[in-house]
């Protein structure tokens, strides 16, 4: 089809449990270390799920302001970060752009447009958590007391400022939103990312996920419906994708942000390409805000439409880097979907999950996973899914346990299920493919 | 970049079997044919569009909680939104105010475009919303079990009840929705934004989408975030409030509600035989990029976004028979948005409303409450005045509509803007009878 523009990566930041940047976060992946440890941010004796999988991060080191720091929550400062090392990795000069005014003819846009498509789930709920103990006065006052509150209370109460806070930083004046699909929104704003620039809205766009979500009441949620782990005892083991004694997902943050570029300008610009992205797809169950059925029927049908407009069959698929979360229902839904949609093939390509090591960052995870997808097809090597040791007779597949692979990757398949009853899949391609 | 296809079914047949990312049909405009409002304007389009052409005034005093001790009293409330006679009683527990509302607004525009998905193949139909602040209220009732009486107090139903992708998991559940679903947050540029999702998800070879927006942020602790952006007005009495282009502007007034499009794509309508309010024609979005707390020092921005917009739909400024602006209600944000309007029409008397001045702003749901009110002025040709307008600031010079008067409507500029930066404008199209 004519007028279809390819979307090219090039440049990758990662701030992630266990790696503050992206040669730390893959290191850390392919030794297959885990990064889950007793939650420290706060006392978890209260809390059914005592683990989490916490980033040791300094937002000053990472090249944030003193004001980016006093103004944003910890989810939009991971990817400040992240951001700033995708855009130093692209080489693109994006920078802040004073304003020359309005001009009776002036579009201001001579050069490149550039956009922003942002995931997050939860937003600034650490922040707004924290804000309301202090106005409220320990939750004892339903009419809080808004003298207590600080300056920029506003920009966390709607999550778009994850979207304003990085077009300022990087002079990006073109289309900006924030994706909140819940645990499906780290996928989906690097899908909503690619079609701007498909579409031609947008020639450059700076797109990723930042989830911050260890907090009291986020902890506290997934206790009441015992989605996360109980293994207390034995934090570093605590996320097991696809092991029969699995029980539940290990809570983590972080943030991966990547350049997304008009293909042909990429390479006309001599850019190092990452991958690209040729495919992605994204379906609801319509059954259930956090259940699954156990036939994976919607996300096998995001995998084929994703796979379709990538224009590869299940015999191209190299790796897939599974949502992998550990709940029981979770992964037998997805080895169903593998099957469903790659038929026997399923059975030869390996499946991961980094979950095991990394935690699931929820909106965040899903642009952690396609750093690992990139990284992947890179360094021809696949990550292992650790803690691994029991074979699930519904996880039949091939799931790296424990050891990291070298292994070509030219395709690699990434998908993620989130609340709400989202779906979604990613086809990223060997550059030279 | 655009493909020649004609608005086909064969088009959209072709679209379907190669979806995604590859064949963007994007000379494909999508219409709207069904409208569902829930907002203090009304519940129902009639009952928006009578109050509004009224000029009725539905900011007041809060009535939700005590609202004394706080620098603002005033909100744009629905009154009389009975939440058991709206939405299923399974949901109800399950959600935020927010929620019911985008869920009544959904009903009340599927019922609207008479479209029963149940009556098409799941995939077929999508939902994207524009979202703002999620299921506050909820999410502070649950903050405030969790901190007076521990975690075990904290409900089931916090995990899907306050995240911002509630109402549009919900509203696939409910109607049994598997296309590409989505959320989007731009703040107050969200609702335009969502129908710009739409039509990507149409052009890629969805027949059908639920688009728009819902907020409901009117419990103390988001007042009190919305308190600490310094824009909210802090007048006692209601006429005194949200006053966009009024010279007494002195801040916005937050309120609840919004709107549902249903969004198709042409072709897809036209089989069905559904009726049309008009065309999604055009659409752009820019962001200021400058700070992000503070007002850029113009609206060059903003302007980008509206000429990008006409010149998407094809048009020029002279096609442009009404602007339905942002109108932000505070002397410099509408300064801003006036100088645009006049550098992009270039001293043309384009008509230039607001009636939002009449609700409050509602975040995502106000802008598309804009578009619902900009599909209605073109379907009964007559402009809406700006709402709550006493005396237009005289800096500003643009041609307000001071009071509703009949006009033949065929192309609408609909502009919203969101705190930090985001501007969009979408154009909406008059679509002749086939």
């Amino acid at each position: 089809m004519t007028g279809h523009r390819g979307v090219a990566v090039t440049g990758i930041g990662v701030v992630a449990p266990g790696g503050s940047n992206r040669k730390e976060f893959w290191t850390l992946l392919t030794d297959g270390r885990t990064a889950t440890r007793r939650l420290s941010f706060f006392d978890p004796a209260q809390f059914r799920s005592q683990v989490a999988a916490e980033c040791d991060f300094d937002a000053a080191a990472a090249g944030l302001g003193a004001r980016e720091i006093a103004r944003n929550d910890r989810f939009v400062q991971f990817a400040l970060a992240a951001a700033l090392e995708a855009v130093e990795d692209s080489g693109l000069d994006l920078r802040p752009t004073g304003s020359s005014g309005l001009t009776d003819a002036g579009d201001g846009a001579d050069g490149p447009v550039v956009g922003v498509s942002m995931g997050s789930a939860v937003g600034a709920t650490t922040r707004l958590e924290n804000e309301y103990v202090v106005v409220s006065d320990s939750g004892r006052h339903w009419e809080v007391d808004p003298h207590y509150a600080s300056a920029f209370l506003y920009h966390a109460l709607v999550p778009s400022c994850l979207a304003t806070e990085l077009a300022c930083r990087f002079g990006a004046h073109g289309p900006a939103s924030v994706v909140s699909t819940g645990c499906t929104s780290g996928i989906d704003a690097v899908g909503y990312g690619a079609q701007l620039i498909a579409d031609g809205e947008a020639d450059i766009v700076i797109a990723g996920a930042s989830d911050a979500p260890i907090s009291p009441i986020s902890m506290a949620c997934f206790d009441a419906i015992r989605a996360t782990t109980a293994r207390n005892d034995d934090p570093e083991h605590a996320s097991r994708p696809f092991d029969a004694s699995r029980d539940g997902f290990v809570m983590g943050e972080g943030s991966a942000v990547f350049v997304l570029e008009d293909a042909a300008a990429a390479r006309a610009r001599g850019a190092r390409i990452y991958c690209e992205v040729a495919g992605y797809a994204s379906r609801s169950n319509a059954f259930h805000m956090t259940g699954l059925r156990p036939d994976g029927v919607e996300m096998a049908e995001a995998i084929r439409v994703a796979m379709d407009a990538a224009r590869v069959g299940a015999q191209d698929i190299d790796y897939i880097n599974a949502h992998g979360s550990g709940t029981k229902q979770n992964d037998r839904h997805e080895t169903a979907a593998f099957k469903r949609s790659l038929g026997a093939r399923a059975y030869d390509v390996p499946v991961s999950s980094i979950k095991s090591m990394i935690g699931h960052s929820l909106g965040a995870i899903g642009s952690l996973e396609i750093a690992a997808c990139a990284l992947a097809i890179e360094n021809h090597v696949v990550p292992p899914t650790a803690n691994w040791s029991t074979r699930d007779p519904d996880c039949d597949l091939d799931y790296v346990p424990n050891i990291a692979r070298d292994h070509t990757v030219d395709v690699a398949l990434s998908v993620g299920s989130g609340f709400g009853g989202f779906q979604s899949a990613i086809v990223l391609t060997a550059p030279n493919r | 970049m655009s493909v020649t296809v004609e608005n086909s079914a064969a088009a959209l047949a072709a679209a379907r079997q190669d979806q995604a990312l590859a064949p963007s049909l994007t000379s494909v405009r999508p219409v709207v044919t069904g409208l569902g409002v829930v907002a203090p304007s009304g519940i129902g389009v009639e009952e928006h569009w009578s109050s509004t052409l009224r000029g009725d005034l539905r900011v007041a005093p809060i009535t939700r909680f005590d609202p004394s001790r706080y620098d603002a009293t005033l909100a744009g409330e629905i009154l009389g939104f009975d939440p058991e006679e709206q939405v299923d009683k399974r949901y109800l527990v399950q959600t935020d105010r927010w929620t019911w509302i985008g869920m009544a607004a959904s009903r009340l525009a599927l019922a609207d475009a008479a479209y029963d998905p149940a009556a098409h193949e799941p995939y077929a139909t999508a939902v994207v919303f524009g979202s703002g602040s999620g299921g506050n209220g909820f999410g502070q009732r649950e903050l405030s079990r969790l901190w007076t009486r521990g975690r075990t107090a904290v409900s089931v139903y916090q995990s899907i009840a306050w995240f911002y992708a509630a109402t549009t998991g919900q509203t696939s559940i409910r109607h049994g929705l598997k296309g590409p679903s989505g959320v989007v947050v731009s703040d107050g540029a969200g609702g335009l934004d969502s129908i710009a999702q739409a039509r990507r998800v149409i052009r890629r070879g969805t027949a059908t989408v639920l688009a728009g927006g819902a907020e409901s942020g009117l419990t103390p602790y988001a007042l009190t975030c919305h308190l600490s952006s310094g824009r909210v007005s802090t007048a006692a009495v209601a006429a005194d409030g949200y006053k966009p282009f009024d010279a007494r502007a002195n801040g916005y007034v937050p309120g609840e509600g919004g709107a549902t499009l249903i969004v198709e794509d042409p072709a897809a309508a036209a089989a069905r035989g559904a009726r049309v309010y008009g065309e999604i024609a055009g659409y752009a979005a820019t962001h200021d990029a400058a700070h992000p707390c503070r007002p850029a020092p113009d609206a060059r921005w903003l302007a980008t976004a509206m000429r990008r917009a006409i010149a998407d739909a094809g048009l020029t400024p002279d096609d442009i028979d009404v602007v339905f602006a942002d109108g932000a209600g505070s002397v410099d944000l509408d300064a801003q948005e006036a100088a645009a309007i006049r550098a992009v029409f270039a001293g043309r008397p384009v008509p230039v409303t607001a009636p939002q001045g009449l609700v409050g702003r509602l975040c995502a749901g106000g802008s598309a409450l804009a578009v619902a009110s900009a599909l209605l002025s073109i379907r009964d040709g007559v402009l809406p005045a700006v709402g709550n307008l006493d005396t237009p600031h005289p800096d500003h010079d643009l041609h307000l509509v001071r009071q509703p008067r009949p006009a033949t409507v065929r192309v609408a500029l609909v502009n919203a803007r969101g705190y930090g930066g985001f501007n969009s404008s979408l154009v909406v199209r008059a679509v002749d009878p086939r």
